[in-house]
């Protein structure tokens, strides 16, 4: 195999590529274009593309018309955003001190840190249910916030802490001797310098809370407070389902996570090959 | 401008004890080279002077304030590291600057400081650069402009041209001297290289396992050694040692061939014989097997083995034909011997 040219490994290489992309694509391709057509059509032939004959939009009007979706997506935002933006923050502050400092129990800090990507907070829903009854947070936004960062913080510590050993001491240092203060090392050298693997973190992170449907249905199911996910629920009856509607929200809550991918994808590209190419 | 004092310093990692009570004076305006192998603890003197090391015990002083416990910025210091640490997401211009804008200094003056220093190391034409653009030895001076614009009283330089290559580092030693003699800083400059040590410095520090082991001009040192460690670090290639034994007629040693002087104060016993290369040379006689030559042009290194086993180096400037295997005979320069303790210590018997 030593005579392959590079043109046939490269094509080679692409057709694998591409096979695994189309693997991938294909559910949200069949979703999308279900999304598009009449009830009937998608039962009599659920992998054909929509035709003048069979498009209909009546998925997406059911969904713009029953229940507040724009509330549903805004919900969804807000709790996604806030605890990316929580995850990032004290994840990013954890792992500057855990690798920049010795101090007594640094080690014993990070495993206890690092355990829970172990263990699925999940089985701690009782405990939290009683906790946020406890303080008044049931149906609030906030309750959502505080989960997802629990349960992004672990990840993001753990990939934050061994991009964070990477960056040079002689930097940090030279920002002491500058007159920087601690913080002012960790957001104007440090972060800007970790910035491919905050974005790895944020994608890893984001994902999993965009699309999570049991800590909304147990800690906020009210109407104000509902995420896209658990509305898109409403919709999946015991008996009847409305596929049309169904496939249309699920097309919907497509968008805004990939909007928010694509912004850290550059990013994520770069974090992946750190180090692998000069 | 002031000169920086320690007194008694020790460090301290955890049990391991790293410098034992270093006493040391540099005046104001002097270079002052910290040199010794690695691990000799040079470095850390460094960073202890800069704050950023905690001394465990001893002071320090820079001019007349007390900085031992003061922090990086407050000690009116700045430091150029071996790998230049450069912000890589600012320009050369930012970088040369960051220093004075985070200490709230008006943009005009910070401005007027980054043209200064870019002047007189000529980066002029990098200023809106990033790091990742520039040469190793624009990046390096860079670092050393960096300095120049915080107007420290002391300058500290952590092995700055050991990144570079060969011909850069002489261009770089050059330039770093051309600033002494213009700012006229008080520099503290950290290397394992002695030739840099030699001609960079007003005083050189030699340092061992936590030890200042001699104290002095460049020459002075090179002339007169205290003691074995400095006579053989400080010097290129570096001095012979061969043992001999004191008496009452004199000194022998039996890898020189025999008596090396016939009238000594020396107390009896056994003594190491120092003899630096440029005062051996070849002589009729078949002692010595030549191992190699190391011809250079200009001066060829001969490397011998002696009866005794002892290896030696020898400068010779004629073009010599010692082939290597070959049997030669050996002379020496008596006056020019050191005579030093046979212990581990080796201290110079005078």
């Amino acid at each position: 195999m030593a005579t392959r040219t590079p043109l046939s490994r490269s094509i080679a290489a692409h057709a694998v590529l591409i096979a695994y992309t189309v693997i991938a694509l294909f559910p949200v391709f069949v979703i999308v274009i279900n999304s598009f057509k009449s009830r009937r059509a998608i039962f009599a032939e659920p992998l054909a593309i929509p035709t003048p004959d069979t498009f209909d939009l009546v998925g997406y009007t059911t969904v713009l018309k029953q229940g507040d979706f724009f509330q549903y997506f805004q919900n969804s935002m807000v709790v996604t955003c806030g605890s990316l933006f929580f995850v990032l923050l004290f994840g990013a502050m954890a792992a500057f001190a855990l690798s920049e400092y010795r101090f007594r129990g640094n080690t014993l800090m990070g495993l206890y840190l690092a355990l829970g990507i172990m263990i699925p907070i999940r089985l701690g829903t009782v405990a939290i249910l009683q906790m946020m009854v406890a303080s008044g947070l049931v149906n609030t936004l906030t309750a959502l916030v505080l989960v997802y960062t629990a349960q992004g913080l672990p990840l993001a510590v753990f990939i934050l802490s061994e991009f964070m050993k990477q960056v040079s001491d002689d930097l940090k240092n030279a920002g002491r001797i500058d007159g920087l203060s601690e913080y002012r090392i960790f957001f104007t050298l440090v972060l800007p310098l970790v910035r491919p693997a905050m974005a790895t973190v944020a994608v890893f992170t984001m994902i999993p809370i965009w699309n999570d449907l049991w800590f909304p249905l147990i800690l906020a199911p009210a109407e104000e407070v509902k995420t896209i996910t658990l509305g898109s629920q409403v919709f999946i009856g015991q008996f009847v389902t409305n596929w049309n509607a169904v496939l249309a929200a699920l097309s919907l809550a497509i968008v805004p996570v990939l909007v928010l991918y694509l912004i850290f994808s550059r990013q994520l590209i770069r974090g992946i090959t750190a180090g692998a190419v000069k | 401008m002031s000169g920086v004092n320690l007194q008694g310093v020790v460090k301290r990692f955890g049990e391991v004890q790293v410098i034992h009570g270093v006493d040391l004076t540099i005046e104001d305006g002097e270079f002052c080279v910290f040199v010794g192998p690695s691990g000799c603890g040079k470095s850390t003197l460094l960073r202890m002077v800069a704050g950023l090391e905690e001394t465990t015990s001893g002071r320090i002083h820079i001019g007349t304030r007390d900085v031992t416990r003061e922090d990086p910025a407050e000690r009116g210091v700045a430091m150029v590291f071996q790998t230049y640490a450069l912000y890589p997401h600012m320009t050369v211009a930012e970088n040369m600057g960051f220093g004075l804008k985070m200490t709230g200094h008006p943009k005009a003056e910070v401005a007027a400081k980054v043209r200064e220093a870019s002047r007189i190391l000529k980066l002029d034409d990098y200023l809106a650069r990033k790091p990742k653009a520039l040469s190793g030895g624009q990046r390096q001076r860079v670092a050393i402009g960096r300095a120049i614009v915080r107007g420290p009283e002391v300058f500290l330089f952590d092995e700055p041209l050991s990144n570079l290559d060969a011909e850069l580092r002489v261009e770089m030693r050059v330039e770093i001297a051309r600033l002494h003699r213009e700012i006229g800083a008080t520099m503290i400059y950290v290397t394992h290289d002695q030739v840099e040590a030699m001609t960079l410095a007003s005083k050189i520090v030699v340092l061992r396992a936590g030890r200042v082991e001699q104290v002095g001009k460049p020459l002075e040192l090179y002339h007169n050694p205290d003691n074995r460690f400095v006579a053989g670090f400080i010097g290129s290639p570096a001095m012979n040692f061969v043992s001999g034994v004191a008496w009452r007629g004199g000194v022998e040693a039996a890898g020189l061939g025999g008596t090396v002087v016939t009238e000594t104060d020396l107390p009896p016993g056994a003594v190491v014989v120092g003899l630096r290369p440029q005062h051996l040379h070849l002589a009729e006689g078949s002692t010595h097997r030549v191992e190699m030559t190391e011809a250079l042009g200009g001066v060829s290194f001969i490397h011998l083995t002696a009866p005794t086993g002892e290896k030696l180096v020898i400068e010779a400037h004629q073009d010599l034909h010692a082939q290597p295997g070959s049997m030669v005979g050996l002379g020496f320069d008596a006056e020019k011997a050191l005579f030093f303790a046979a212990d581990a210590e080796g201290r110079r018997l005078r």
